[in-house]
């Protein structure tokens, strides 16, 4: 892949954000996503096509963690687990793995900003207006993380938000949700809080590729039969039960054995 | 320095379906075309395959085939005593990019609009007097155009796409199964309705009950194969309930791919380039006349592309900021309501009522774009507005998109946002439950407008755009009226609890509405009240043309594809027959 | 005794020459232009009408034979000009290009006089008197008659002039020694025998049987190659194997060859490059391009009823799938495959072909329908049938065993009958089509 001469990624990051970026790739983005990235080309004769070529899903390989430090995962799961718990009904955000897809998301593009504006003048803005932040996903978790252990540690005796109950976990992020408190170093709790459930609620139910929604077990809760494609004959029968088994991207587990 | 490059007939900038037909229409007519668009080079089996489209967090939450707002987004408020700050991050509207655009990821629903759409002032005036189209500081115009004029084009997108539906007026005769307020139809959808599935044959059923008259919502995800007027090829839609936000892996949506760039990439008098944005079009000393545009491409070279005529087919948004950018047309000043260039943006006013269900099995996944049975009795003027202190409508729609469980898991009403109580919800009610979609017009106003930012530039160091834009009164009566007018059909599903989602407070940008912004660059009869005529040409420089839907003096209970597609079309048959013999304004001012 | 040795020897360089002729027909159709772009603008160059003047017919015929031939599927490089020449055809032993056939005195054949060109055409003689390398279809192209050799350089001559010079050939010895082919052309090279026309053929069998054996050099891809690279006697179009791809049995064969095949579904198929049956990819997509669909219905019909006409070819035995392979390919296929060729294989017709009783997922050889899955496939546009409808890849997607399984199941089920794959099979094949790693487009921009 050829590098693009004008690199917006740099332009826009500039010396403000990128230097209290603190994540591992931050400038490293090559082609930008959707537009202005990949060379420019010229097309006459025909629909090209090369053979081979798949605008692949960027999936996920290894269980390592490359975004989170210890403590910061354990913030992460204490309050996952708290977002969507585990029982009998289906699978907690832990125990779909939500963790690790956030890891990643947060290490990839998503957690560089790169489909953010990120430039300033930065003002609070009303509601309506949206984001505002002047952080992008991934320094977003991390000084919020860190905002809100320093929150607990003052109001909590001096706990990490992790120690805490589940009950006081619970009514901390219910605080958070209605943009009742107040943290620290610029994060805006109620924008972090909605970034992570909505990140949570992704890491969930989306594709296993993405290292989140292990064995598909979120799938399996609500009935939906996943990345299967044709449908076609059973548009008229209606209200019966379809039995397709879930299926993700890379298969299922029908695919590499007989049972 | 920019280079200038050799002279081209005709320019097109933005490539996607106003791009695509501009292309094809005046390749055909021997014109030597140059089409620039600022994203990538698409197709189905490389970007969208059936082996990877059905991604919702790739698509839908990362945005991987929409416009990326790091390189360029607008400013926006709702009125004029805030400060414009940046769209961040897509939400309300899910701008496209790349060849195809929002032609890739739309949903495949194709609409005309009512005669009466095109006479929005007139004809209100008429029935309800002058005040229903001054209340409220409304600004609402007719289009310079007629449906009878518009009929054949909007045939001629009809016949590109293979539109799946059936007629309720075929020749000014009402034929049962199809919707009996449209206007009236030249010829029967080129191919049949898609089989419902069973959340919209329940809303059909229930509406009938009522005394409405449900008719199955017309598609471009095809119900059978079909090749076009250009022997282009579309498969059978499979249900797999990936359309809005997704491209189609199996050739089955109409989107430019599919059914013109076979035919189009293949002409030797065609040429493409991609990753090329333009940042202005150049006009000659006296401005009358456009001599080409600049663009920049990616590997950051600027260029001079000399053009006879140029096609402004980007987003309204973009078109917008082009002329604005480019000095072609006055700007519209809200305080005196003087100028055009930005008048009257109008958007859609959406929402819904979810219905859930104990014993039925709607099994939501199987669905497509424009997979609905859909009512019209309370859409434009198809009903007695006397009295109701509003004027537009909404088309209600019993739709299943699909069942993509991030964005589309309904719960009852007071169930909270997370947490055990919600997963219980979600788990229990994903299969069972089906929205009823309220797609209401949106009418233009004074205070809602376009125009570039004072304070933020783009990475070109151009201005952004600056949208001050919120819903009126009439907006709020109107969805209200009809968010009670889906309930009652909700009910009458005999389910075992429905939810409200109705349109309150102000615009914000933050949850997903639609993508369907209008106005800005309007028509009209007159340059003192519009920026182009009703062949999309502008008054101030007679060869430039603005496609899209920022024609659109303000925006019908319907989606907007069909009718600027329609535009589209008589725009290019006005250039081929007329302008080429005689270059000038096609309409004297 | 020296005698002896001197056979020997010849035996030998003939051996070398054979084993590299075979060994640069099998690596062709690789180099055949299956992308990045296929101009379909190109073909029209071939159809614009010939203004009439004192030798319009003349030109008329050669245009129209220049169609026939399917001269650009090989003599148009991917951005070139029509007849500029330039496309590299990859063997083991290095590239050979195309030549130049444009009007162009200094790099096409503007100069050529008639003379010359027939013993190109016949003779595998190039303008210098050098031999050219039968990646010419010269063997064909000698049951040429005379006039149309002199109508079709008549024609190239009126073709707009292309200033480009292919590159020379990057062989490797022997092979660089052009003077070696002399002895393949005293060895393999014969004047067609006159086909016999079955007593009850239809009246254009005849015309059928000169446009398959001639001009349209069908069996150069189509009939198997012997040691010496020469069409293998005895198994005539049964179809064969040319690197990567299978061109298919064209026999009467029920399974693997155009028996259920009707003249009409024939005729539709080169027309159009798809019909309710299968759809043409790779190499043939080309053919149909710049070849097929741009000949008269009439000559469709002569081929396809001349091809109708051939004896099936004899069926062999084949291994029974494994169970476990075919649950689990079932499985696959049922969520990877159904998007198009829908819930039990029954396609839709011209767009995706159904696979039930499909004479290219049932070739013996499965190396055809291992290409299709792994890198993909696309049909070749035609002027009634633009659209370039395009199988994705799944090499991304598919590990080789899940290929295999996959593959088995599909060469077995519906009606299907053929030997199961392999893994290793598909991971051979994969790393012959360079598709180990994931090919990605340049314009992703999202990949970690």
């Amino acid at each position: 892949m050829d590098k693009p001469k004008l690199d917006r990624r740099h332009f826009l990051l500039g010396s403000a954000v990128a230097a209290t970026a603190g994540v591992a790739g931050a400038l490293g983005a090559k082609v930008h996503d959707g537009e202005l990235g990949a060379p420019p080309r010229t097309y006459q004769g025909g629909v090209p096509w090369q053979e081979g070529l798949a605008d692949a899903p960027p999936g996920v390989s290894g269980t390592d963690y490359k975004f989170f430090t210890a403590a910061e995962r354990e913030f992460i799961e204490a309050a996952v687990s708290r977002l969507i718990p585990n029982d009998e009904v289906g699978p907690g955000a832990v125990e779909a793995n939500v963790p690790f897809f956030l890891d990643r998301q947060l290490a990839g593009p998503f957690g560089r900003g790169d489909h953010y504006y990120l430039g300033g003048p930065w003002a609070k803005g009303a509601p309506e207006q949206g984001y505002q932040s002047r952080f992008s996903p991934a320094q977003m978790y991390r000084a919020a993380i860190g905002a809100i252990n320093k929150y607990t540690h003052a109001n909590h005796n001096g706990a990490d938000f992790a120690k805490l109950s589940e009950d006081e976990r619970d009514a901390l992020l219910k605080d958070f949700e209605a943009g009742k408190v107040q943290l620290e170093d610029g994060v805006d709790a109620k924008a972090f809080f909605t970034m992570l459930l909505q990140n949570t609620k992704e890491g969930y139910f989306s594709d296993p590729i993405y290292g989140g929604n292990k064995d598909m077990g979120a799938w399996k809760m609500i009935g939906f039969p996943g990345a299967h494609y044709d449908y076609r004959e059973w548009v008229s029968r209606h209200g019966e039960p379809v039995p397709f088994p879930p299926v993700g991207f890379k298969g299922r587990p029908g695919w590499n054995s007989e049972t | 320095m920019a280079t200038t490059l050799k002279p081209v007939d005709a320019v097109i900038v933005g490539f996607g379906w106003t791009g695509a037909i501009m292309g094809q229409q005046l390749a055909d007519a021997g014109l030597d075309v140059l089409a620039l668009e600022r994203g990538p080079w698409r197709d189905t089996s490389t970007d969208f395959a059936t082996g990877f489209a059905q991604d919702e967090l790739r698509y839908m939450w990362r945005h991987h085939l929409f416009q990326n707002v790091s390189d360029d987004t607008l400013t926006i408020r709702n009125n004029t005593s805030q400060t414009a700050l940046p769209m961040r991050h897509l939400g309300s509207f899910l701008l496209g990019t790349g060849v195809g655009s929002g032609g890739v990821h739309w949903n495949g629903q194709i609409w005309r609009f009512l005669p009466s759409d095109f006479l929005t002032k007139s004809h209100n005036e008429q029935r309800y007097g002058k005040k229903s189209v001054t209340d409220y500081d409304l600004t609402v115009q007719d289009w310079g155009v007629t449906y009878e004029e518009l009929e054949p084009h909007y045939n001629s997108f009809d016949v590109l796409c293979g539109t799946s539906g059936k007629a309720g007026n075929l020749n000014g005769q009402v034929q049962p199964g199809g919707n009996p307020f449209e206007g009236s139809r030249s010829a029967e959808y080129p191919t049949p309705p898609m089989p419902q599935t069973y959340g919209p044959t329940l809303f059909g059923k229930a509406a009938a009950e009522l005394g409405r008259h449900p008719f199955p919502h017309p598609t471009g995800n095809l119900s059978q194969p079909y090749v076009n007027n250009l022997g282009a090829q579309l498969g059978a839609c499979t249900y797999c309930g990936f359309c809005e936000k997704f491209g189609c892996g199996n050739y089955s949506k109409a989107s430019p791919q599919t059914t013109v760039l076979p035919y189009l990439m293949a002409k030797p008098n065609f040429t493409l380039r991609t990753e090329c944005e333009v940042l202005k079009v150049e006009l000659s000393p006296d401005k009358k006349q456009a001599t080409g545009v600049t663009y920049v491409n990616s590997a950051g070279e600027e260029f001079f592309q000399p053009a006879n005529i140029v096609i402004l087919s980007s987003y309204i948004l973009q078109n917008v900021r082009l002329l604005l950018l480019s000095g072609i047309g006055t700007p519209y000043d809200p305080a005196t309501g003087q100028g055009v260039v930005g008048k009257n943006y109008a958007y859609q006013t959406m929402s819904s009522v979810n219905v859930f269900f104990d014993d039925k099995l709607i099994n939501p996944f199987i669905g497509a774009g424009a997979l609905a049975t859909v009512v019209d009795d309370f859409n434009g003027d198809n009903f007695d507005h006397s009295g109701l202190g509003f004027i537009g409508g909404a088309y209600i729609a019993g739709m299943v998109t699909g069942g993509r469980p991030i964005e589309m898991i309904y719960t009852p009403q007071g169930t909270p946002a997370w947490g055990k109580a919600w997963k219980h919800a979600a788990a229990k009610n994903y299969l069972r439950s089906f929205s009823l979609s309220v797609h209401g017009s949106c009418m233009s106003h004074r205070g809602n407008y376009l125009d570039l930012d004072p304070t933020y530039r783009d990475i070109h160091g151009r201005p952004m755009l600056r949208m001050t834009f919120d819903f009126t009164d009439n907006e709020h009566k109107m969805s209200d009226y009809l968010t009670d007018r889906a309930a009652e059909i909700a009910k009458a599903m005999n389910p075992r609890e429905i939810k409200l989602n109705r349109r309150i407070g102000s615009w914000s940008v933050v949850p997903y509405q639609t993508t369907h912004n209008t106005g800005g660059a309007i028509m009209g009869d007159s340059p003192a009240n519009s920026v182009v005529n009703k062949y999309l040409q502008s008054w101030d420089v007679h060869n430039v043309f603005s496609m899209g839907a920022g024609a659109f003096p303000q925006n019908a209970g319907y989606n907007p594809t069909g009718t600027l597609a329609a535009l589209a079309y008589m725009s290019a048959q006005a250039i081929v027959q007329q302008y080429l013999k005689q270059p000038g304004p096609l309409v004297q001012a | 005794m020296r005698i002896l040795i001197r056979v020997v020897l010849v035996l030998i360089v003939l051996g070398i020459i054979g084993g590299a002729i075979m060994a640069w027909n099998l690596g062709r159709a690789s180099a055949l232009p299956s992308g990045p772009v296929t101009s379909v603008a190109a073909a029209k160059v071939i159809t614009q009408p010939i203004a009439d003047g004192p030798n319009a017919e003349q030109l008329r015929r050669g245009q129209y034979l220049v169609r026939m031939g399917d001269c650009l599927s090989c003599h148009l490089r991917a951005g070139g000009e029509p007849f500029g020449g330039g496309l590299g055809l990859n063997t083991p032993f290095g590239v050979i290009y195309s030549s130049n056939i444009s009007s162009d005195p200094t790099n096409g054949i503007g100069n050529w006089t008639p003379d010359q060109f027939y013993k190109a055409m016949h003779d595998g003689i190039g303008g210098r008197g050098q031999h050219l390398y039968p990646a010419f279809p010269y063997p064909w192209f000698r049951n040429l008659e005379r006039d149309d050799d002199d109508a079709l350089l008549a024609y190239l001559k009126t073709t707009p002039p292309v200033a480009y010079k292919p590159p020379g050939n990057d062989l490797i010895f022997p092979m660089n020694i052009r003077f070696m082919v002399s002895f393949w052309n005293v060895i393999a090279l014969h004047d067609a025998p006159k086909s016999q026309a079955p007593a009850d053929a239809p009246p254009d069998w005849s015309r059928g049987a000169v446009l398959v054996r001639g001009l349209g050099h069908c069996s150069a891809c189509h009939t198997a190659r012997n040691l010496l690279g020469a069409d293998k006697k005895g198994h005539d179009l049964e179809g064969g194997v040319l690197d990567a791809y299978v061109a298919p049995d064209l026999t009467g064969n029920q399974r693997t060859g155009l028996g259920r095949w009707s003249v009409d579904d024939i005729t539709e198929y080169l027309k159009t490059g798809r019909n309710n049956r299968a759809s043409a990819g790779g190499p043939m997509g080309d053919v149909v391009t710049y070849s097929t669909s741009l000949i008269t219905d009439e000559d469709r019909h002569a081929i396809a009823v001349y091809l109708k006409s051939l004896p099936a070819s004899p069926d062999t035995d084949i291994a029974a799938a494994d169970a476990g392979s075919m649950k689990r390919g079932a499985a696959i296929f049922s969520d990877a495959c159904t998007a198009c060729h829908l819930e039990n294989a029954v396609g839709q017709p011209t767009l995706f072909p159904p696979l039930g009783n499909n004479a290219v997922a049932q070739q013996n050889d499965p190396t055809g329908v291992l290409h299709i899955i792994l890198a993909g496939m696309r049909v070749g546009p035609s002027p009634t049938r633009p659209s370039p409808l395009t199988m994705p890849s799944f090499a991304w997607k598919l590990t080789d065993q899940q290929v295999a399984d996959v593959t088995t199941y599909v060469r077995n089920s519906w009606g299907n009958r053929a030997s199961p794959v392999k893994a290793d099979q598909v991971a051979k094949l994969r790393r012959k089509l360079d598709l180990v790693n994931v090919r990605l487009t340049d314009n992703s921009g999202d990949q970690p």
